[in-house]
């Protein structure tokens, strides 16, 4: 593209992207702004755009009134714990399946992908049933539990792609230099997966912070993750637009940020390493 | 690069992850299954008995199972054009050259971020309350009687807010593919007289083509289970209006009780994704060889 | 320390039989180069060797214990990859120390070691760089450090040159020439370059469709290949094959000249022809030669020739270096 284009076109499409681009932000944008309004000024018709007191209020009475750091926590726990054991988990079968592959590697791989597409209502029954009888209903380990198999076969993938792209002479020569397994994983698959790894560990902690089936299904007051804690303001308490706003807010700040640092990586990981 | 040490490790390190997912496939599917033979209901436990087929009667000929069905295929639907169309669309908009793109791409892909809940409830609450919503205001203050969203028409609510959070998918997603269209091939197509029409027909939406398919397969899969969403603002209703499949489900299972008939519908919900799932794993399939 | 014996090795990929079956004899610091088109099982033949594949029946011998069913590891051999396969999230310094560091070798052990290593091979002033910072030659080198420290039994080379440009390829060809000299260890070095096999080699082994074609001296090659395979193979220009009637005049199938053992001429030569395509090399020229009942021959003539385009010319071959072979192609004694 080293051809000049005109400036007014240039101008043009920028008006008219910022407009289209801002319009889809505008409910995120409004939802922060209203968190820093006060309840009466929140529903006030017209409503005002930037132009009222701005407090920090609805924050404090946030975490006051219902402990919204221990659902940040929850979810913390739940969204990296799943990831961190499904990595540990996944890695050494990315690796088999990208430099030892067999006849049936494809397969296999296909069938991980398939126990993706199984509905989760067709198996919320029978899991609710087992995790009542054994104790990890509410708890935030049976979540993690959860939360891991079903983002497995998405972290396998991502890393299967990834892995598939370092030539494997370098891990014959690794063996040539009289590496065991074990070294030849950890000196040096991994730290040439770092990029990767990283990747993958990002948009799986963003898939399972956003779960909101099982962490709806499977929790109540104690483990309940942030999905789960808004959920509570569907009841009359999410007329208090402000206080609605701030919890939102809080509960989707830090992965809107993770987000913007990984869209490259997550087209590739949601993809399957169809499109890159 | 095998041999008959490194194919014993490579056996060795898969298991545990083919173990783990065959458990996680077979057992509670096993289970499901078996319960939807049964008549349970969690409110009675012990009381357990064989009935045959008869959940199955009982799911498929409810009025509920029906309209639950026609609303699953709506509400997908619905987002797949909404979100191809402007994914599209958007695509072509942003690939333009313009000031502060990558500003603005972080903008769109926003919503993709946003948890299914919070999202729901913003929009439930915020912008279609028909009282105190923004969408509301901007009615009365052109002159029209605001419209209840949520009441009046349900589902077109759903779609909206469910296309919201996946409009920006569809766009990273066209966009990523869109950039890795060969310049020359462009430049070839110019210098072989092609106009900007005909270089979007023949170059550019073959190009697309692909990454259009994983869009609406990769969609497919999670817009059958949408779930959240009416959870915290219809509840499906007013009455089944809302109601999709899973929601179904789960209200029979956790509202009332009736565990036989909950696994029934499981299963018919398995089904229907598995006829989804197999065109989905053969157009994966195909670019795993490319 | 390093003599590699191999016994009716046998490799197959399902039901393809990459090697049939090869018998081959290395001896201790001997410079073994196996050369043929590619496909012809040669690289598959040395990561047997490796022990990155097993072979599907048959030995490996070295040192004359069976290394057979032992991982790559455990062999005591190092390798230098077509790629380098260097470790790119290491030093230099760590690339080339990784071999010791996995023997369990004392650290201060090993940094005299490495140092020994770049000081040979001139990487002193690189050893804190990343392999990226590193020319192609450089990064060769690293890959041959490498597989130096740890004083193996033999090394093996799987292509090195070949991602090098042509000035840098005659260099390093060179160096490890020398370095064969310096270490006086075992080496065996794949190639589909019969320059690189003639220059470099004390032995080598001709394979063609996964089997042996002829094993021996460059010169021995040269001199007396011992089919058409060989024949065709080494040397260069290629040898020009004659069939038919001129062939049967020396009671062969076929008969081969190389373009360096012709004589032109006016007239009074054996062969006619009309002179094609001339290349001018400066050193050499090689003319095309279109004959009526022979084909094009290549002649190889010394730089300054008369001859152009169009011209006829009469073709003399040197009549103790006709090589003759029979309708199997075996070269006839």
């Amino acid at each position: 593209m080293a051809r000049r284009v005109t400036r007014t076109r240039k101008w043009a499409v920028t008006i008219v992207a910022w407009v289209i681009g801002i319009l889809i932000f505008f409910p995120i944008l409004w939802t922060i702004l209203t968190s820093f309004k006060t309840e009466g000024e929140a529903v006030a018709m017209p409503p005002s755009l930037l132009f009222f007191d701005w407090t920090l209020e609805n924050y404090r009475e946030v975490q006051q009134r219902s402990n919204y750091f221990m659902h940040f926590l929850n979810s913390v726990t739940i969204s990296l714990g799943s990831t961190a054991i499904g990595l540990v988990i996944a890695i050494p079968a990315a690796w088999a399946m990208a430099f030892q592959p067999t006849k049936r590697t494809k397969d296999l791989l296909m069938w991980m992908l398939s126990t993706k597409m199984m509905p989760a209502v067709g198996v919320l029954v029978p899991i609710y049933l087992i995790f009542r009888d054994t104790g990890l209903l509410d708890s935030r380990l049976g979540l993690t539990i959860i939360l891991t198999l079903i983002d497995l076969p998405i972290i396998i993938w991502m890393l299967y792609t990834y892995f598939k792209e370092i030539p494997g002479e370098i891990l014959e020569a690794a063996r040539m230099d009289g590496a065991t397994l074990v070294a030849e994983i950890v000196h040096v698959l991994t730290p040439m997966a770092i990029p990767g790894i990283a990747s993958t560990l990002l948009l799986n902690v963003i898939l399972a912070w956003n779960e909101a089936f099982w962490t709806l299904n499977l929790t109540a007051a104690q483990a309940a993750p942030l999905t789960a804690f808004i959920a509570s303001y569907s009841s009359p308490e999410g007329l208090f637009y402000a206080k609605l706003s701030a919890a939102s807010t809080m509960a989707i700040a830090p992965i809107l940020i993770l987000g913007w640092f990984s869209q490259k990586q997550l087209v590739r990981g949601l993809t399957f390493g169809a499109v890159k | 690069m095998s041999t008959y040490h490194s194919r014993a490790a490579g056996r060795l390190m898969v298991a545990p992850s083919v173990i783990l997912l065959f458990l996680w496939m077979i057992v509670p599917l096993g289970l499901t299954i078996y319960f939807s033979f049964l008549h349970y209901n969690l409110l009675m436990p012990g009381t357990e008995t064989w009935t045959g087929f008869l959940n199955y009667q009982y799911f498929l000929t409810d009025p509920a199972f029906f309209t639950a069905i026609v609303n699953t295929l709506v509400i997908v639907v619905g987002v797949l054009i909404i979100t191809i169309v402007g994914g599209v669309l958007l695509a072509l908009l942003l690939d333009q050259p313009m000031f502060g793109q990558g500003i603005l791409r972080i903008l769109v892909i926003s919503p993709f971020f946003v948890m299914p809940t919070v999202s729901a409830l913003i929009w439930k609450n915020m912008f279609m309350n028909p009282v105190s919503g923004l969408l509301a205001f901007l009615q009365k203050s052109m002159g029209f009687q605001p419209h209840d969203w949520l009441a009046a028409t349900p589902l077109l609510a759903i779609i909206i807010i469910v296309a919201w959070q996946w409009l920006p998918f569809a766009t990273l997603i066209l966009l990523t593919a869109l950039q890795s269209l060969d310049e020359e091939q462009r430049e070839a197509a110019e210098m072989d007289g092609a106009g900007p029409v005909s270089r979007f027909i023949y170059i550019v939406m073959p190009h697309l083509g692909r990454a259009v398919t994983v869009v609406i397969l990769i969609q497919t899969i999670f817009l059958l289970s949408v779930f959240a969403e009416i959870l915290v603002t219809t509840n499906g209703g007013p009455g089944t209006d809302s109601t999709n499949l899973a929601y179904l489900v789960y209200a029979q299972a956790l509202l009332q009780y009736d565990v036989g008939g909950a696994s029934a519908g499981g299963v018919v919900a398995v089904i229907l994704a598995n006829i989804v799932a197999i065109f989905l794993m053969r157009m994966i399939g195909r670019t795993l060889e490319a | 320390m390093g003599s590699i014996t191999l016994r009716q090795v046998n490799k197959k990929f399902g039901e393809v039989a990459v090697i049939p079956s090869i018998d081959l004899e290395v001896e201790e610091g001997e410079f073994v180069v196996f050369v043929g088109p590619s496909g012809c099982g040669k690289s598959t033949l040395l990561r047997l060797i490796a022990g990155l594949e097993d072979v599907t029946s048959g030995a490996v011998l070295i040192d004359g214990k069976d290394a057979t069913r032992l991982p790559p590891a455990k062999r005591k051999l190092s390798m230098v990859f077509q790629s380098y396969a260097l470790y790119p999230h290491m030093s230099v310094r760590a690339n080339i120390a990784f071999p010791l560091k996995m023997a369990g070798m004392p650290k201060a052990e090993i940094d005299a070691k490495v140092a020994d290593a770049a000081e040979t091979l001139n990487l002193t002033d690189y050893l804190d760089r990343k392999p990226r910072q590193l020319s192609g030659g450089q990064r060769q080198r690293v890959a041959i450090g490498r597989a130096i420290v740890r004083q193996p039994s033999a090394f093996l080379f799987d292509e090195p040159l070949s991602n090098l440009d042509a000035s840098l390829r005659v260099q390093m060809r060179l160096e490890i020439a020398e370095l064969h000299q310096q270490l006086g260890a075992t080496m065996i070095y794949v190639t589909h370059d019969q320059v690189e096999a003639m220059t470099m080699a004390d032995k080598i082994v001709v394979l063609n469709k996964g089997r042996v074609e002829q094993v021996g001296s460059p010169l021995e090659l040269y001199r007396a290949p011992a089919n058409l395979f060989v024949a065709g193979f080494i040397g260069s220009p290629r040898m020009n094959f004659i069939r038919g009637q001129a062939a049967a005049a020396y009671g062969a199938a076929t008969i081969g000249v190389r373009p360096e053992h012709i004589q032109i001429s006016t007239e009074g030569g054996i062969w006619q022809g009309t002179v094609g395509v001339t290349e001018h090399l400066g050193s050499d020229t090689f003319l095309h030669i279109h004959t009526e009942d022979l084909g094009t021959l290549t002649v190889r003539a010394g730089g300054y020739v008369d001859f152009g385009p169009g011209d006829t010319i009469s073709l003399t071959p040197d009549p103790g270096r006709i090589h003759r072979f029979d309708s199997d192609g075996r070269a006839i004694r």
